[in-house]
């Protein structure tokens, strides 16, 4: 039995020796030297895992009881956090080197914290729903002050750990009361307890709790103060990640309490999330406004894709998670490219992350200037791209539960919202005369801003087949 | 008689002691690490009263990974608090404020 759930549990268990080990001889040989090294093959492993995962996976699988869950759902986020792990490790090489930021702790960090998100991906229980959850925050606190030197680095570690112990106290908190009015920390066993669509007053706040320590994880507004310190703050391979594996991971957590241990009363929490959407998405358009930081400007638009991607789920059906799946894994690929391109941003060897900068950015480099002008459109959500459709499904899945009013909210949302990236392209085309950027020398990042880019626009033909795992994996969460 | 509602209603009060001393603490960063470890002792209590209460040992199991997982937050917050003093030379709540949110 325990040979079996083992076997369930090999992705993770590899993940998690192979940083130990890593750690180890990285140590005792030539520390910060073994870095490179270690960078590429943390992006190895990954990508190795991913394809293991795609490959092998098959059917639902619990293990140790129904505490670990390995089905079409955890699966699909899993493999969505592996390959944006991965290209985040391989595109951040050569810019950390550069500034002596390359420590051998980095990728094994970032290691650690992608096994904390497929734990939190496949939890089937409370217990292993904060044990992943703390393996991920833990890690990201500390890459998040990685530049131990600088002052904005260590207070964007020290907010963060400040907010997130929060929200984990938060959380823990409505897992006790789950526990003690559940009498069990296993999710079948709250689904029951919470039968017949009626939940218990202790129940109900327990669900509370744990939706807002949520929410602060997945930066949705009322819950986003920290974000936007947070990307600022922290070196720029450090935000790339943060905008990208762990907003997936926190999502896929998140549906999977509610449908897993919850999906009997989504009256319940469908008020809740959709007030949580509508709140990020608003907040997130109206005050990128006034960001001149393209890192901060990043986080507002990260809050307002948490809401749509919320929006999905606000509508409790089946079809509602698999557009949630689709728009995170659309999100995560456009964020990849638009790092890659913030990464190569600097003058005179200096990072920049005004967005003056980029004035008539097209006229020095007018490929790259097109690559950044399809990902601006496809964030804003502009038709034949990609980042439209993802848009679409949200907002089909929104009206198909009869919440037309949300969608509607969405729709204005988004429209608000598209200015702030209009305007770093109008700054590409149409700006002043201003010092010109560093030309970009580092081939990942290159390649990953294209690919993102060229995904963008012949992703449109079929969205590369991603509906049907999608589809499955929603089928898979929701009975 | 001592109940399970005297346990939470402690467990409850030790929770909004924490959150106020997040929130209305304008001193010192140990005071929010104080009030981080509070929650997380109320969130203790809270599990311990209810696993006595149902007869049940998963919530005493819960208890000892939670300890466990707050000593780990603790070494991480602090070894983070000194990188930052280093830098800034002092842990005043006022005094994080490089960046504005």
């Amino acid at each position: 039995m325990t040979n079996a759930d083992l076997t369930i549990l090999m992705p993770e268990i590899v993940l998690a020796v192979y940083a130990m080990a890593a750690l180890i001889f990285a140590v005792y040989t030539g520390k910060d030297r073994t870095a490179p090294m270690l960078t590429w093959g943390t992006a190895a492993i990954f990508a190795l895992l991913a394809v293991w995962i795609g490959l092998n996976g098959e059917g639902a699988n619990a293990a140790f009881g129904g505490m670990f869950v390995d089905d079409g759902f955890s699966r699909f986020a899993k493999i969505v956090i592996l390959i944006s792990a991965a290209a985040v490790l391989v595109m951040s090489e050569s810019y950390m080197a550069k500034r002596n930021l390359l420590r051998f702790e980095y990728p094994l960090l970032i290691a650690l914290a992608a096994c904390g998100m497929m734990v939190m991906v496949s939890a089937g229980d409370l217990i292993v729903l904060y044990m992943g959850l703390e393996l991920q925050s833990l890690s990201l606190y500390v890459v998040a002050s990685l530049r131990r030197d600088s002052v904005k680095s260590t207070e964007a570690g020290l907010k963060y750990f400040v907010l997130g112990a929060l929200s984990s106290g938060l959380l823990l908190y409505g897992c006790s009361l789950t526990y003690g009015y559940a009498g069990t920390t296993m999710f079948e066993g709250v689904v029951a307890a919470a039968s017949g669509g009626e939940i218990s007053l202790g129940l109900l706040f327990g669900l509370v709790f744990i939706l807002a320590g949520l929410a602060f994880k997945v930066s949705a507004a009322p819950f986003h103060m920290w974000t936007p310190d947070v990307y600022e703050g922290s070196p720029t391979p450090v935000t790339a990640f943060f905008a990208t594996a762990p907003k997936m991971a926190a999502m896929g957590l998140f549906a999977r309490v509610v449908h897993d241990a919850f999906g009997t009363v989504t009256a319940d929490w469908g008020q809740i999330v959709a007030f949580l959407s509508v709140a990020s998405m608003f907040l997130g358009a109206v005050a990128a406004i006034g960001q001149r930081d393209i890192k901060r400007l990043m986080a507002y638009s990260s809050i307002a894709h948490m809401g749509f991607a919320l929006m999905g789920l606000a509508a409790g059906t089946a079809f509602g998670v698999q557009a949630m799946l689709v728009y995170m894994a659309i999100y995560v690929t456009m964020n990849v490219g638009t790092f890659a391109f913030i990464l190569s941003m600097e003058r005179d060897g200096q990072v920049v992350t005004d967005i003056c900068a980029l004035n008539l950015y097209s006229r020095q480099e007018p490929l790259k200037a097109l690559a950044v002008l399809v990902l601006m459109f496809s964030l804003a959500g502009v038709p034949p791209l990609v980042g439209f459709f993802g848009k679409y499904y949200v907002l089909l899945a929104a009206v198909q539960a009869d919440m037309a009013w949300l969608a509607v909210a969405g729709v204005i949302a988004s429209v608000i919202g598209a200015f702030y990236y209009l305007r770093i392209v109008y700054f590409m085309y149409f700006g002043e005369e201003t010092e010109a950027l560093d030309p970009g020398t580092d081939p990942a990042q290159w390649a990953f801003l294209m690919a993102s880019a060229a995904i963008m626009v012949l992703g449109v033909v079929n969205l590369f087949g991603i509906e049907g795992p999608a589809t499955a994996a929603a089928a898979a969460l929701v009975q | 008689m001592v109940g399970l509602e005297h346990y939470l209603a402690v467990a409850a009060a030790l929770f909004v002691i924490g959150i106020f001393g997040i929130f209305l603490n304008r001193k010192n960063v140990i005071i929010l690490l104080m009030s981080i470890e509070l929650i997380l002792l109320a969130v203790n209590i809270n599990l311990v009263a209810f696993s006595a209460f149902l007869g049940d040992l998963v919530g005493q199991i819960f208890t000892l990974f939670v300890l466990t997982v707050a000593a780990a937050e603790a070494a991480i917050g602090l070894a983070i608090l000194v990188c930052f003093f280093r830098n800034r030379g002092t842990i005043d709540v006022e005094d994080v404020n490089v960046m504005k949110g």
